[in-house]
């Protein structure tokens, strides 16, 4: 294991796999010192598992009804009791991770290179290109986020592919903007000129010398937003318009819990705290990724 | 043919003129020193040759060829430049493998593997540095890989942008003494840029004396080492660095 360690920590890296490598692993470990970072990863980690093995772990189907067993409180057979239509909640939960997963990552697969390519054109090459792109952005920019996902969402029509696309639709300004002002601080240094004297095109020098830059500041910003996504997808999921029944979303069973709320209180509580959990896990994670990403913080000069 | 004749140059940033009407010829395998206070222009007409400053007039042609306002892809193989601060010249998330094997990328040329060592080794830098971030090396460390970046498409011409200045004294002397070793060695022409005039004496051949944007003097660089420059500017400019003037 220290022969491993030594190999990674080399101030002498002796080929390209090392050197990466190498960087890769000091990152790592300067996040699993940072006790909330690993908080965050372990929640992360639990609900990626969760997702994978959702038939391994849930006791019950997701969508199997019970009526004779309607409403149950949580109970040693039902860990988190059932709901109006007597299914599992845990199961449900379980089943729910898979959603939450995929919209999150299908957002940010989506919205953060969309946010990064605009970004860093934009700051790049300024001018006019800027002025197009940023005022296309600061359009989306100026909509109220659930608003405008409400609207793409009317307009085609429910569904959870649908809330996806609404949301990245939603998310990418941010992204192009912090993009953009990164590019800005280094557009005119010394070694992108230098690049540029050795006849690298304009795609290649955006492509691999600025956004390589930008990556980390926006990796920061998505892990941040991941809780707002989830958010949003459970605020379309409540008002019927993400995911649709009997898909064990989660703002859905909030939305079915909310009429049994004052009786049945855990209904619509136990989805509430699968939300919270994974949106803090996201927010610790994020965080801990700012303490070892920024360069401004760790390279020093 | 000369390396790099510029005739009535003027450049300009936006709406200031910062170089006025400046003719040179700078002949193949000369090393010509432009000098001057901060401000003078001198940079100006460096990054102006390299495309960088791309708002001039006048003529620059570079081996007999004209320059376009632009960098491009065939000048790159002929004129490289080596930047005054090493610590922002280059990339901070690439290796030196990387930032050397760039140029090659760019141009699509191959055998990159040799040519990184050979240019490592040309430059005076232990193998053992090749795969390091520029945050892993030392000032004068980094500015060899500059250098090395520089040569690996083998230019015929460098431009060399106070290449020194950010260094302390030690280092600095390394670094003169590998651009002459490198310049005996593969023929090169360089263009410095300096305000440093005993650089220029143990440096170059010739040097042009720059004041608000003009050229005030060619003169040889024995001229220099003997305290003969002609202009009062550049007497001036002689005796604040500390030389002891000859009658002109």
């Amino acid at each position: 294991m220290s022969a491993v360690r030594d190999w990674l920590l080399d101030d002498s890296p002796s080929s390209r796999l090392q050197a990466s490598l190498g960087r890769t692993w000091r990152s790592f470990s300067a996040l699993m010192r940072n006790p909330l970072a690993v908080a965050g990863a372990l929640i992360i980690l639990a609900l990626i598992v969760m997702a994978i093995f959702a038939p391994l772990i849930a006791p019950y189907s997701a969508t199997g009804q019970d009526l004779a067993n309607r409403l149950m409180p949580p109970s040693a057979i039902h860990w988190m009791g059932t709901d109006e239509l007597g299914r599992d909640i845990f199961s449900r939960v379980v089943y729910g991770s898979r959603i939450t997963l995929m919209i999150v990552t299908m957002v940010a697969v989506i919205s953060a290179p969309i946010g990064l390519l605009v970004g860093a054109i934009s700051g790049y090459f300024g001018g006019w290109a800027d002025r197009v792109l940023m005022g296309i952005t600061d359009i989306f920019l100026s909509m109220p986020k659930l608003i405008l996902a409400l609207a793409f969402v009317a307009a085609l029509g429910p569904g959870i592919e649908n809330a996806i696309i609404a949301i990245a639709i939603t998310a990418w300004p941010v992204y192009a903007r912090i993009a953009r002002a990164e590019t800005i601080t280094f557009r005119d240094s010394e070694f992108i000129a230098a690049v540029q004297l050795q006849g690298a095109s304009s795609a290649r020098i955006i492509l691999r010398h600025v956004l390589p830059l930008c990556a980390s500041s926006t990796i920061i910003r998505v892990t941040l937003d991941m809780a707002g996504i989830i958010l949003t997808a459970a605020g379309l999921g409540f008002l019927g318009l993400g995911a649709q029944p009997p898909m064990p979303e989660w703002g859905a069973m909030i939305s079915s819990g909310r009429n049994f709320i004052l009786d049945q209180w855990w209904v619509a509580t136990m989805p509430g705290f699968a939300i919270i959990a994974v949106s803090l896990g996201f927010c610790f994670l994020g965080d801990g990724l700012r303490d070892v990403l920024d360069p401004k913080q760790r390279d020093g000069r | 043919m000369n390396a790099i004749e510029l005739t009535h140059l003027d450049i300009a940033y936006g709406p200031t003129r910062v170089v006025h009407d400046v003719s040179l010829a700078i002949a193949e395998g000369e090393s010509f020193a432009l000098v001057g206070e901060s401000g003078s222009g001198k940079s100006t007409i460096l990054k102006a040759i390299a495309g960088l400053a791309p708002d001039w007039t006048g003529e620059i042609s570079v081996l007999g060829s004209p320059r376009a306002h632009r960098p491009d892809r065939g000048f790159a193989k002929s004129c490289q430049m080596v930047f005054q601060d090493p610590y922002g010249s280059l990339h901070p998330r690439k290796t030196v493998d990387d930032c050397l094997a760039e140029p090659l990328a760019v141009h699509g040329l191959k055998g990159r593997d040799g040519r990184v060592k050979a240019v490592l080794a040309a430059v005076g830098l232990d193998q053992r540095f090749r795969f390091r971030y520029p945050h892993q090396l030392s000032g004068g460390q980094r500015q060899r890989v500059a250098i090395a970046r520089a040569l690996m498409l083998e230019p015929r011409i460098l431009l060399l942008d106070e290449p020194t200045s950010a260094l302390d004294v030690s280092v600095q002397a390394e670094i003169l003494n590998l651009l002459k070793k490198l310049r005996r060695e593969q023929g090169l022409t360089y263009l410095l840029v300096t305000h440093n005039l005993p650089v220029v004496s143990f440096l170059c051949d010739r040097l042009a004396v720059m004041r608000h944007g003009r050229i005030v003097e060619v003169a040889h660089v024995e001229a220099l080492k003997r305290g003969a420059l002609a202009e009062p500017y550049s007497r001036e400019l002689y005796a604040a660095s500390g030389g002891t003037l000859q009658p002109a």
